[in-house]
């Protein structure tokens, strides 16, 4: 957990312990990180790189893992034209060692102290923080009910889609619901269109009463999911948004 | 990039970098790379921006302001410029091709005891360049960039051009030129970055 | 068109670098309009000679940020204040 008090933050290595292809373009990487002091679900790291004449590139990733288990993991989605994503996903071997420094963040986060329903919506590798807080989940005693709205390019695009599967099948608390935006496969029994009224509408509890939501995919998914999200009457200021950008990589 | 703090000596094995060659040359300032394509850099939304209301003015010292609207700017007489340009973010974009008035054209007439501009934009930026940098075939204001419509990202429907100063002068979304005695810290001048920013001095930051 | 905005989640570990607590639960006040945010929440853009910050509300610059050579140069004239926990 954070300490209390000014500490500077300081960079680490981690060692790559597995690698776990999640789907075409998305892997999870597993590390070893003697140093890491832990973290809370929805936090992430930052990544640094640095090539051998001194050139540097940084970049921001959702931690995967949940504060329980024993490795620290990034689910990271390869972008062509990026500049880290591709080293991470591709050239990054499992023994290599990756300078990390983190926990960041204490706004998109979910303790799970709490019995308050989690409303969690995530477009793309946006559902990574959303794992971390669904596999707390899973940990703590208590669990708050919980539903997830998960839109995903294709069906072979679906991050965990089985580990999500296995969850919410083992617990009746919690509700996962995927839609598809470009592809209606034979027996698909989810939703096959962008997210809309209709759909949040069907998933989302009606009132915002002590509801933690949290959203999180590319900037124009959040934006979207948030502005439907507040013309059912959600506050503003609860619905927590993690936005990332298509040209990061 | 970035640069606080390094691990002694790590290394990322098998890391480049999405690069470029980094040589300089006649044609490429030190620290520069050179690209193909045009990154968009943006340190806010993209205003949008109504022709009808849009107007170009030179204002400050100067006893006359000049004001022209879209209509009496584009009937001005235009110029194709081909140019090198050098992003202090370190990518360079050589024989870029521009389409707009000269900012000597819209000078003509214009006494004024000033030495120093703000060229200022919709949005709220602005970047200080001495009235001599802007002037003698040096500066242009453009709206057509390789023969097509300034695209908004770009900075249309005009953006101004100092080819021979670090890329942040050419400020995206250009409204007007005031004219000043002193110069005045700009958008990032007053935050760090170079007042002059010639490239091939490498006058990226404060004391550069 | 690509998407130039991000939030202050993106900026993170640059603000925990700058005032070495974590920022993105702090609320900071918006000089222009008052809004006060937490800057988790903030428009952030980092596609730019520097890092600009903007209010979710009005999209007025909160602060800049410029950081090379181990300096940094921070504006915060458009924050009016910042609250924020010892860590």
């Amino acid at each position: 957990m954070i300490s209390r008090g000014p500490r500077l933050i300081t960079w680490q290595l981690g060692v790559l312990a597995e690698i776990v292809q999640e789907t075409p373009r998305v892997s999870s990487l597993y590390f070893d990180a003697p140093d890491w002091p832990g973290h809370l679900a929805g936090q992430h790291v930052d990544v640094r790189l640095t090539a051998d004449d001194g050139y540097q590139a940084e970049r921001s990733y959702s931690i995967a893992s949940a504060p329980e288990d024993r490795r620290l993991a990034l689910t990271v989605e390869r972008l062509d034209d990026g500049e880290v994503s591709p080293y991470l996903v591709g050239e990054l071997r499992v023994g290599d060692k990756l300078e990390l420094r983190g926990p960041i963040g204490g706004y998109f986060v979910w303790r799970g102290e709490e019995e308050r329903p989690l409303l969690l919506i995530g477009g793309g590798s946006g559902v990574v923080p959303l794992m971390s807080m669904l596999r707390h989940r899973s940990h703590v005693a208590r669990k708050a009910p919980a539903r997830l709205l998960f839109s995903s390019r294709t069906l072979a695009d679906v991050i965990y889609h089985a580990e999500l599967e296995h969850l919410s099948s083992a617990d009746g608390g919690l509700r996962v619901f995927h839609t598809l935006t470009r592809e209606k496969p034979a027996g698909w029994t989810g939703y096959t269109r962008r997210i809309d009224e209709a759909m949040v509408k069907e998933v989302v509890w009606p009132t915002q009463d002590m509801v933690d939501v949290f959203v999180c995919g590319p900037t124009s998914f959040v934006e979207a999911a948030a502005s439907l999200l507040v013309a059912m009457g959600y506050d503003p200021r609860a619905v927590k948004t993690e936005r990332f950008g298509a040209t990061g990589g | 990039m970035r640069d606080t703090h390094p691990l002694m000596g790590f290394v990322s094995r098998g890391f480049r970098g999405k690069r470029r060659d980094t040589a300089s040359s006649a044609r490429v300032p030190p620290g520069q790379y050179v690209v193909t394509d045009f990154p968009v850099l943006s340190a806010g939304p993209t205003p949008r921006v109504n022709l009808d209301q849009w107007t170009f003015s030179i204002e400050g010292e100067i006893d006359e302001p000049k004001r022209w609207t879209w209509k009496e700017f584009r009937a001005l007489a235009a110029e194709t410029v081909t140019k090198d340009i050098h992003c202090v973010t370190k990518w360079s974009k050589l024989d870029t091709t521009w389409k707009g008035v000269s900012v000597d054209t819209l000078m003509e007439g214009v006494e004024t005891a000033a030495e120093f501009t703000t060229v200022f934009s919709d949005a709220g930026y602005t970047t200080n360049i001495p009235l001599d940098d802007i002037t003698g075939n040096k500066a242009w204001v453009v709206y057509e960039f390789d023969g097509q419509p300034l695209h908004p990202e770009h900075g249309g429907p005009v953006r101004f051009l100092v080819p021979h100063l670090y890329f942040w002068k050419s400020a995206k979304w250009v409204r007007g030129i005031r004219l000043q005695n002193e110069e005045h810290p700009g958008f990032w001048e007053s935050n760090g970055y170079n007042m002059y920013g010639d490239p091939w001095r490498e006058q990226r930051y404060w004391g550069d | 068109m690509q998407e130039m905005k991000l939030d202050g989640n993106a900026i993170g570990g640059l603000l925990r670098e700058i005032f070495t607590v974590e920022m993105t639960a702090a609320r900071g006040t918006c000089a222009s309009c008052g809004a006060v945010n937490e800057l988790g929440r903030v428009q952030v853009y980092l596609h730019a000679p520097g890092t600009v910050v903007r209010c979710p509300d009005c999209e007025q610059v909160l602060m800049k940020i410029v950081r090379s050579g181990g300096r940094y140069w921070v504006d915060l004239t458009g924050t009016r204040c910042l609250e924020f926990g010892e860590g």
